[in-house]
């Protein structure tokens, strides 16, 4: 990854907020919008142009659920795990998806295509039991449905 | 001056003082885990709990923050209480099974580990007190470690886990650590090592023995403006 | 238009939302809230838009927030001036051309609505809202809204403009009576006049803890210090709730007049919406609110001309549940690790920056615009004695109506449950609901005659929470679930005393145990008590209620847990490693489905003749039962 990259996107980022101590959680979230994880240097530059110590940029960044300090694959699949869709059966979709991506809730796949994550309710209960897959909620899934969602996206990487 | 009962002890304690100080200063003991003179008190070990009651309320509190009120009646040995310290020994002895320290307070209060617990083997000696990481931030005022994670992840170290940049060795952290996790090795020729990261001690130009990482001396150096040289003698030669 | 400053202003304001709100020509309004995007809302919306370009129709075309009937997504209101609304449910992208040809043509034959609406009640305006005086014959067959059995027993307050108004246009809001609540504070009653109608209300917290909103005001006024800040707390975490997102996505303005009016009550002149980073139309939604509400002068300085100014900044959360306490949300939106801490010092004293705070949840702040139209004493005859006014509940879970119903407290279990909820789906039984989330709990189908309130729900061993009913039948196995809440609790916790992060993952290491056939003799017990230590022993609310989904479900269904634990079996088949899934020989028709499905091929047998499942390969993923279609698989 690009270094001088990351390093200008960090400082535009801060520099958008002001350098406003308060607003750390905001710049990591828009850094992260753009690189899909926290890439360490940034979290450097935030250190050093904020001046707030790195174990407490660290601390934030592992604190909270939705910052990746690993990049992630291309297609984000996230289970929802609320108990709306555990009475659903969301347990057994996780075990689907895991057995068909050979991978386990929070790891990518080796050829960077699919990174698969639990989340807690997405809000859409009365959906039970739900996928989001790259942003798009998928409804009423089952685990027989599966196998069938993760090959469009796999064709869609073919073409 | 507030006016309350310990124990059934009419007591006084001055404004703004926490129920453990007033307490301690009447000679009544509460075992606590996370607190320390020098430093503000969190209330994350839940050793120091009491039971207070006031207008017909009863409730735990926790006496390390908790600050004495006028009327208010304190119980430090009540059953609830027994209880709750019970089990924050029995948690932390399945945590770190190697703490000797643990396991001596859970034996001079006459608590056994559970046996339905499960053991931990990856947390060392370390209750997660935080003394060391608010002993880095507000006393050594560098910040070099930190916790990251949450719940059961959660972790003392660097950042990123790796050896802190920002650490000057001073040892604190070790000091402060009431259960001996952190390590710090010193060779006796010039070397310590804390948090995987060696340090070059300074030769005290008096006796030369070897008395502090150079780079904990440029630190204070730095921030009191005294000059280098005139930090090379160790404390017992000044 | 300029700023609004006089109640003139206002009326010009609510008459140029009057032209899109209920235009002189047809409109159609999709609702693409959360729920209805998910069922294909925005596709029908594009569609809808294309077929009209193509015909060359003059149609307003509008979004809207949810009714919260789910079942019905896409939902599509039709509203021809001077005929009721029409409401189309299921209205996928291939149905807009023939829903269109019947808007030309003025018939109904072909899709058919699910309800029309004659007339509604401006809750603030306090006058009728008539869309269609005369009915005409054809639509008498047509359900009114209040005579679906969903909608019936429901009154919508805190949800008021949800499903009607376009959330992204002001002007609507203000149509509908919006901000003319903030008007008459500012310009006719004093801080404390507005507290005591708050206070006259009854007005209880909605998130949770049911704290009396008009005392915690009064305290935040009282309150030493310049600066005080008002929150709104849309970090709406328990799993299987999601009232606050769709107030949030479909009515944001009410959230913020009723900030504005607290914050004036209080002596606040900033706020903060703390909304979770989960919903990402919400936080655009509320962004666009505050956005638009600026521009008017609602927000800023010298609203109103009172001398009062008072802004509010949008902080996402980062995926946190702890962060739904107030104090780890007010640590977070200092920009750091949200770690709660001991309440002993009161939020409304030293919150934010150590400053006077006072928090207050969504639906909480959406109520206050409507108490203030209508006064408190109106609210408080709503509802049960100790809990006035209405609740939003989002019903999901084993229930047929699943949605978003806004109820008077003090209504039963059973009326939300069967009356509006329709009942169990596939003839089965009701097992439990569960309320309350991770901190409350699961009250048992004896119980179903209970008034849903704030103090029954506590003294059942459960309690309100944010609204999340989750319902269960027979086949939801009372243990797992317990282990379930464990398991987020584990991953939730913050780590920051012993009791909760500790207790919590012992406990769920027995829980988990149980489940899998490893439990022993004296872990029910072991459970209770160390359940009672941590309520006792922990530092915040997450810890002090975490034990409640195993001390509740221990209460009710102890059987359960020992028939796991002496057994080693688990009677409503869930947990898999005391389950076995077996083919009935006189059902099973051999048409290979399930051997076909099955993810570890364990299943075999001849074309036409039955089959058998090899136990030794089954993983148990229940894969066959779902595909058979002749419930020839059975599990026990």
């Amino acid at each position: 990854m690009d270094l001088k990259a990351i390093t200008k996107t960090a400082r535009d980022t801060i520099k958008k907020y002001n350098r406003d101590h308060s607003q750390i959680i905001a710049i990591l979230q828009d850094i992260q919008g753009v690189y899909n994880y926290l890439p360490k240097e940034a979290l450097s530059v935030i250190s050093e142009e904020m001046d707030v110590p790195l174990s407490r940029v660290y601390e934030i960044a592992t604190f909270y659920n939705s910052f990746s300090l690993k990049p992630r694959g291309k297609h984000m699949i996230e289970i929802c795990a609320g108990t709306a869709c555990h009475v659903q059966g969301a347990a057994n979709i996780l075990d689907r998806f895991e057995r068909e991506l050979g991978i386990k809730r929070g790891e990518t796949t080796q050829d960077g295509l699919f990174t698969l994550e639990e989340v807690r309710c997405l809000g859409c209960c009365s959906l039970a039991a739900v996928v989001r897959l790259d942003g798009n909620i998928y409804p009423f899934v089952k685990q027989d449905d599966i196998p069938r969602i993760l090959k469009k996206y796999k064709k869609q990487e073919v073409k | 001056m507030v006016n309350l009962t310990i124990d059934g002890r009419h007591i006084q304690a001055e404004e703004g003082s926490t129920l453990l100080s007033a307490a301690r200063a009447n000679g009544i003991e509460i075992p606590t885990l996370c607190h320390h003179e020098a430093l503000m008190p969190t209330g994350s070990c839940r050793m120091c709990v009491v039971e207070v009651s006031k207008g017909g309320r009863t409730r735990i509190v926790t006496s390390c923050i908790y600050l004495a009120e006028e009327g208010l009646q304190v119980n430090t040995k009540s059953q609830r209480v027994q209880e709750v310290r019970k089990l924050v020994l029995q948690l932390l002895m399945a945590r770190c099974p190697e703490s000797e320290v643990v396991r001596e307070v859970a034996k001079e209060m006459g608590v056994n580990p559970e046996p339905r617990f499960k053991t931990s083997k990856d947390k060392g000696k370390c209750i997660l007190c935080r003394l060391c990481v608010k002993a880095c931030e507000s006393i050594v005022g560098v910040s070099a470690i930190g916790l990251s994670g949450r719940g059961q992840t959660k972790k003392v170290g660097g950042p990123f886990m790796e050896a802190p940049q920002a650490c000057i060795g001073c040892g604190s952290c070790v000091y402060i650590c009431p259960t001996g996790h952190i390590v710090m090795e010193d060779d006796g020729k010039g070397h310590r090592e804390i948090w995987g990261k060696t340090f070059n001690m300074a030769q005290c130009r008096t006796c030369g023995r070897y008395f502090a990482p150079l780079e904990q001396l440029s630190f204070i150096s730095k921030a009191t403006k005294v000059p280098l040289e005139s930090l090379m003698v160790c404390t017992s030669c000044r | 238009m300029g700023r609004i400053r006089t109640l003139k202003d206002l009326d010009l304001a609510a008459k140029k939302g009057l032209e899109t709100l209920f235009p002189k020509k047809t409109k159609i309004m999709v609702g693409t809230a959360t729920s209805g995007i998910a069922a294909g809302a925005l596709e029908v919306y594009e569609e809808l838009k294309r077929e009209c370009e193509k015909r060359k129709l003059d149609i307003h075309l509008s979004k809207t927030g949810s009714m919260g009937m789910d079942s019905l997504e896409p939902l599509v209101e039709v509203i021809e001036p001077g005929k009721p609304r029409l409401a189309y449910g299921k209205v996928t992208k291939d149905k807009v051309s023939p829903l269109i040809d019947q808007v030309v043509s003025g018939s109904i034959d072909g899709l058919k609505p699910a309800y029309r609406i004659d007339d509604e009640d401006d809750l603030i305006r306090q006058e009728k809202i008539t869309y269609g005086k005369k009915i005409e014959a054809k639509l008498k067959g047509i359900p009114k809204i209040n005579e679906l059995p969903f909608y019936k027993k429901q009154l919508r307050i805190a949800l008021r403009n949800c499903g009607t108004i376009d959330p992204e246009n002001i002007y609507e809001y203000i149509a509908r009576g919006g901000y003319y609540s903030l008007y008459r504070a500012l310009s006719s009653m004093t801080p404390e006049q507005i507290i005591d109608e708050v206070t006259i209300s009854g007005l209880r917290g909605r998130g949770g803890g049911g704290f009396p909103t008009g005392r915690k005001w009064l305290s935040c006024r009282k309150a030493h210090g310049d600066i005080k800040y008002v929150i709104c707390n849309g970090d709406e975490g328990d799993p299987g709730a999601y009232m606050d997102r769709s107030l949030m996505e479909g009515d944001p303005h009410s959230i913020i007049e009723g900030m504005v009016i607290g914050a004036f009550a209080i002596g606040a002149h900033e706020g903060f919406i703390y909304v979770r980073n989960e919903y990402p139309l919400a936080v655009a939604n509320l962004q666009k609110a505050v956005e638009q509400a600026r521009e008017l002068g609602l927000l800023g300085d010298d609203i109103f001309k009172s001398g009062f100014s008072f802004d509010i900044k949008i902080v996402r959360g980062a995926g946190a549940f702890v962060c739904g306490e107030s104090t780890a949300l007010m640590t977070s939106i200092e920009g750091k690790a949200g770690e709660p801490r001991a309440k002993y010092i009161h939020t409304v004293e030293q919150g934010i920056w150590n400053r006077p705070s006072n928090l207050n949840n969504v639906e909480t702040w959406a109520n206050v615009p409507v108490i203030i139209a209508r006064g408190g004493k109106w609210f408080a005859n709503i509802g049960a004695k100790n809990s006035t006014g209405t609740k939003v509940f989002s019903l999901v879970g084993k229930i047929n109506n699943v949605g978003l119903v806004e109820v008077p407290m003090g209504i039963t279990l059973k009326e939300i449950i069967y009356d509006i909820g329709g009942g169990i789906p596939e003839g089965k039984s009701f097992k439990a609901v569960q309320t309350g989330g991770p901190s409350g709990g699961c009250i048992p189908a004896d119980l179903i005659d209970l008034p849903v309130d704030f103090d029954s729900l506590w003294e059942a061993g459960s309690m309100m929470g944010s609204g999340g009913m989750i319902v269960m039948d027979d086949r939801t196995c009372m243990v797992d679930i317990a282990r379930y809440f464990f398991d987020f609790l584990v991953s939730e916790s913050c780590g920051k005393c012993v009791p909760c992060r500790e207790g919590v993952y012992q406990m769920y290491e027995i829980l988990h145990d149980i489940c899998h056939g490893r439990g022993k003799k004296g872990d029910i017990e072991l459970l209770e008590s160390m359940g009672k230590s941590i309520a006792d022993g922990s530092l915040c609310a997450l810890g002090g209620s975490a034990p409640n989904p195993v001390l509740s479900t221990i209460r009710y269904f102890r059987k359960e847990y020992e028939a796991h634990i002496n057994k080693k079996k688990c009677p409503a088949g869930v947990c898999r490693a005391l389950i076995k899934y077996s083919i009935l020989a006189d059902k099973c028709t051999g048409c290979g489905v399930c051997a076909k499905r099955c993810p570890v091929e364990c299943i075999s047998g001849e074309r036409k003749k039955v089959h058998i499942i090899d136990q030794g390969k089954c993983i148990k993923c229940g894969t066959c039962k779902e595909v058979c279609k002749f419930d020839a698989i059975i599990v026990e």
